[in-house]
């Protein structure tokens, strides 16, 4: 491989004992090591990076940690049914996006439809709804229907559905076909072949990433409420905004506590599925 | 033949009791949840706001959406990569010493525990909190958003890097040690290699992911291309939207595409 690199710094060839040679390429650690220089000093300029204000002003960051390592769980039965609701909008979320990604990840591997066009458009669909911020989602369903716990539903399901298609249609992509083909070739439709040799390949899996999928969900959805689609981001948001840090406390406490809970019973059946 | 067909599927293990019981289960925990998803029927401006939405998609503001001024899409994307990319820099070199203490190999048990629940507390926290920490440090702007991206960079990095110095295969070392290679040779040959490209991949994988909440972060006010999208949604201008938007997707994309080439081209080895 001869690049422009390799012409303006060229390889060292060194002669071994044997009389062999072998050329070694020059590093090029230097270039990438000075590029990143360049980059984070440019960026320090434009974020205007200020170690100053960090050193004089970051006690602030501990008084306000301090308060939430101090959690008032009087405040906790406040709490509780928000975090239900962002459990179950997670659930219902990851549901139904789950559902619909089934067949749409099979619309998109290439192992599967012949047909280019769709499965490139198809992909960037995926693409654009997957790069889109959940909160952004969020905001655009609070907006279509009213604040609430189904807008937040709506922005889960479409996050979950973008997630969960593109993990799928790139795990069909690296099944076995034998099956399929078999069955193609014994004149059954594609359909049908797919339902009966692909499906017990896909379904552990598919079900495993579902799983996986509610959990990363639940982290996710508790800042949905901040744009009000319901949820324990509701209750938050009042509280920072209102400075009780206390109470930021319980309610950062008892989401991790939700998030264990779920991590450790999603975690058990995922390893029963596999 | 046939029989011998028949008698293998009678031996087929017969799972349909657990199954029915797992499929009650979810019907029921679906049915619970459901009752929590209130619909309140779509808002009268709805069917308004989502044409809005596409007509601003194709018709996105081009003088906001090629403009170089400070409220041009080239520059809040700008911001937002410098956001992203400080961010995955700090929290890099923070994680890096970290995940040699969080590693189960390197360090004693009582440290390695500590260190899990610490990972666990950094990432449990969203970062918008983070990020109405830190301006109270810093007041409003992207200096808030770097300093939260390399905080909430830091739980995850520790904890993907940690992996990797617990997968350290030792043989290496081990024969470095018989070929007669002094100590600091065994670290930059033996261990160095194998840390390097890994730990490169996690901070590029990471990178991807703070490009993304770099641009919710404007919601508290912490810098980049969330707080003008933000701001231009709630007063209805859809144009300005949707060439934000266009700006966002087109930055996430195209540096995704970069990270994963080079991702690729880390996990083959040069």
């Amino acid at each position: 491989m001869k690049n422009a690199y390799d012409v303006l710094f060229p390889p060292q060839t060194v002669t071994l004992a044997n009389g062999h040679s072998v050329t070694k390429r020059a590093s090029r650690m230097p270039v990438i090591f000075a590029t990143v220089l360049i980059l984070i000093f440019l960026s320090l300029r434009l974020t205007q990076f200020n170690v100053s204000i960090l050193v004089k002003r970051g006690n602030q960051f501990f008084v306000v940690l301090a308060q939430i390592f101090q959690p008032d769980f009087s405040y906790a039965k406040y709490v509780w049914v928000p975090l239900f609701n962002t459990i179950q909008m997670s659930i219902v979320g990851a549901f139904a996006g789950g559902v619909l990604a089934l067949p749409f990840s099979v619309v998109c591997s290439s192992n599967i439809n012949t047909n280019k066009m769709v499965i490139n458009i198809c992909r960037l669909l995926l693409s654009i709804l997957r790069t889109l911020p959940t909160l952004v989602l969020a905001l655009i369903a609070t907006l279509i229907f009213n604040l609430g716990t189904f807008a937040g539903t709506v922005a889960i399901a479409i996050f979950n559905f973008s997630m969960v298609s593109k993990m799928m249609y790139e795990h069909i992509e690296t099944l076995d076909m034998g099956a399929y083909e078999a069955m193609e070739a014994l004149g059954a439709t594609r359909i049908r072949a797919f339902i009966s040799a692909m499906m017990p390949q896909v379904m552990p899996v598919y079900l495993s990433t579902c799983l996986y999928s509610v959990e990363t969900t639940v982290r996710s959805a508790s800042v949905l409420g901040y744009v009000g689609a319901g949820g324990i981001g509701l209750v938050l948001g009042e509280r920072l905004s209102l400075r009780e840090y206390y109470h930021v406390g319980t309610i950062i406490f008892m989401l991790l506590g939700a998030v264990f809970v779920i991590e450790t019973v999603s975690r058990y059946c995922r390893k029963k599925l596999s | 033949m046939e029989d011998k067909i028949n008698r293998m599927l009678e031996k087929q293990p017969q799972h349909w009791k657990t199954q029915l019981a797992v499929l009650i289960g979810i019907i029921a925990l679906l049915g619970w949840s459901g009752s929590a998803i209130e619909f309140r029927g779509i808002s009268a401006r709805g069917p308004a706001m989502a044409l809005g939405i596409l007509n601003g998609l194709i018709h996105p503001d081009t003088e906001i959406l090629f403009s170089l001024t400070v409220d041009g899409v080239p520059y809040l994307i700008l911001e937002t990569l410098a956001i992203a990319f400080l961010g995955t820099i700090i929290g890099t070199i923070i994680a890096a010493p970290l995940a040699f203490l969080t590693a189960r190999n390197v360090t004693p048990k009582p440290v390695h525990y500590t260190m899990l629940v610490v990972v666990m507390l950094i990432r449990t926290f969203p970062s918008f909190i983070y990020g109405l920490m830190f301006i109270r440090i810093t007041g409003p702007g992207a200096f808030a958003g770097v300093l939260t991206m390399s905080l909430s960079s830091v739980g995850m990095l520790t904890k993907r890097n940690a992996e990797v110095v617990e997968d350290i295969d030792r043989g290496v070392l081990e024969s470095l040690g018989a070929a007669g290679c002094t100590g600091f040779q065994k670290i930059r040959y033996g261990i160095l290699p194998q840390l390097y490209s890994n730990f490169v991949s996690n901070m590029i994988y990471r990178f991807d992911i703070n490009m993304k909440n770099a641009s919710v972060l404007g919601l508290v006010g912490a810098g980049g291309i969330g707080a003008p999208l933000i701001f231009n949604m709630n007063s209805y201008r859809w144009n300005a939207v949707g060439s934000l938007l266009i700006g966002l997707v087109v930055m996430v994309l195209l540096f995704e595409y970069i990270s994963t080439r080079i991702r690729i081209k880390l996990a083959r080895g040069f």
